[in-house]
């Protein structure tokens, strides 16, 4: 009988196993390892991170679309926070609704809508879908988020924007995501005021990813070069429930 | 006797093999959450259905069903890759078994050439991130909807394959046909 694992195939093991470490050490230095590596299923989801990570790099833009694309149905994932605050707020017209953006930045500050109204305003028409298959196409108004970070100056060494809601809902993606020149602050939808049941008064909008990584009912956004000291670590709610934190696929 | 199959063939076999069914388990758990297909670029409940599958709607198991075919996917990607260059090199594919008649040999070559690619590729179709780097792939399909109609579509061939091919390995004596395919060594006797 001859050996079923011959020389040549436990050189090649040992090879692949080496080139395995190397290639995990390089990956974190360059920021494409996500927060959910560990385990089983973090092989794979690291895998798909860097590469894809690596494959549509800081500029690739989401594909635009005209008007005449927007779906007439844009479902609604669950209700408004039911939070006193919340409502309170709603009442008022969020006159007293504010953003506070802190963290890693030289100038924390607190904007109120009329403040981000006052910036560059940007419009896109984008398609957005949920991770359980439906989709739609809608058209967006808001600021962009990297108008509203060179605003508080965050420092180089920051790596992550997290972001949270009123409810108990939160988000993060990477410093590239954060920068990107779609992604955004949204007060409007298709040519209105954000309506309660998406969002208002602002949600977050990121073209290249699921429609899960877009908060809605944006409160706090805090930067920072670690993930860890939030909740579990592993970068946001859907992570913690067991849904992947890289939301591009 | 000489071994028939050699270790890679039989690795990147057992690793498809395993691939394939976490894939299809996986896949069936993501289309749960939804199991209404589309054509065109959105679609919603609220908006027509090109095929309103005749399943519930059952949330709750694409966390875990999304990480597993994606890992899965990459295991399926790896045993490909390795399989063709290894089948390019040492000749495999160009002499495949002769216990293989021409209808096998074919069915082999459409999964590993057109099915296996055009199921991968669907599937990047409906990633927002593919989508805004490589939107041509998006379009190839006629939008991000129907990219994932047809992943369903090609998926579903695949199964027929696998079940078509278990089949097989049955007829052909089931004890015999695993030893081979593990040990890499035709049985004297099947």
């Amino acid at each position: 009988m001859s050996k079923i694992i011959s020389r040549r195939t436990m050189l090649a093991c040992g090879l692949t196993a080496v080139a395995g470490a190397a290639a995990v050490r390089i990956a974190g230095r360059y920021g494409l390892i996500p927060p959910d590596s560990g385990g089983l299923y973090g092989i794979g989801e690291t895998l798909t991170y860097a590469s894809q990570r690596l494959l549509i790099g800081k500029h690739a833009l989401a594909r635009e679309f005209s008007r005449g694309d927007v779906s007439r149905v844009i479902p609604v994932n669950g209700p408004p926070p039911e939070i006193e605050a919340y409502d309170r707020l709603l009442v008022g017209g969020f006159a007293d609704w504010r953003l506070h953006v802190d963290g890693m930045v030289a100038r924390p500050a607190a904007f109120s809508l009329a403040d981000l109204q006052k910036y560059p305003a940007h419009t896109q028409i984008t398609h957005q879908a949920c991770e359980e298959g439906w989709s739609f196409i809608a058209e967006w108004t808001g600021v962009r988020l990297s108008h509203v970070l060179d605003l508080v100056q965050v420092d180089p060494r920051a790596r992550y924007v997290v972001f949270f809601p009123f409810d108990n809902f939160w988000e993060s993606i990477d410093m590239i995501d954060a920068l990107h020149p779609q992604t955004f602050l949204a007060y409007g939808l298709n040519g209105r005021e954000l309506p309660p049941e998406h969002g208002a008064p602002l949600r977050v909008r990121v073209a290249r990813q699921l429609g899960y990584k877009s908060v809605k009912y944006l409160s706090r956004v805090i930067v920072t070069d670690s993930l860890d000291q939030f909740g579990t670590g592993v970068g946001g709610i859907n992570a913690e429930y067991g849904y992947s934190w890289w939301g591009g696929i | 006797m000489q071994p028939r199959r050699s270790a890679t063939v039989r690795l990147t076999h057992w690793m498809s093999a395993l691939g394939i069914v976490a894939l299809i388990v996986s896949g069936t758990a993501i289309l749960l959450a939804h199991p209404r297909l589309y054509w065109g670029e959105t679609g919603a409940v609220g908006t027509p259905a090109l095929i309103d599958l005749p399943i519930p709607f059952l949330l709750g198991h694409s966390g875990w069903g999304r990480y597993l075919h994606f890992l899965a996917a990459w295991l399926c990607l790896a045993s490909g890759v390795i399989y063709v260059i290894h089948g390019l090199a040492s000749g495999h594919l160009r002499r495949m078994q002769p216990a293989y008649n021409v209808a096998q040999r074919y069915s082999y070559l459409l999964v590993v050439f057109v099915l296996g690619p055009l199921v991968l590729l669907s599937g990047l179709a409906f990633s927002p991130a593919i989508a805004s780097v490589a939107p041509a792939i998006v379009n190839m399909f006629g939008g991000q909807q129907s990219a994932r109609t047809i992943h369903f579509f090609v998926a579903a061939a695949i199964v027929i394959f696998v079940l078509g091919h278990v089949a097989l390995a049955f007829k052909g004596g089931f004890r015999a046909r695993m030893r081979a395919m593990i040990s890499g060594h035709e049985a004297e006797s099947s």
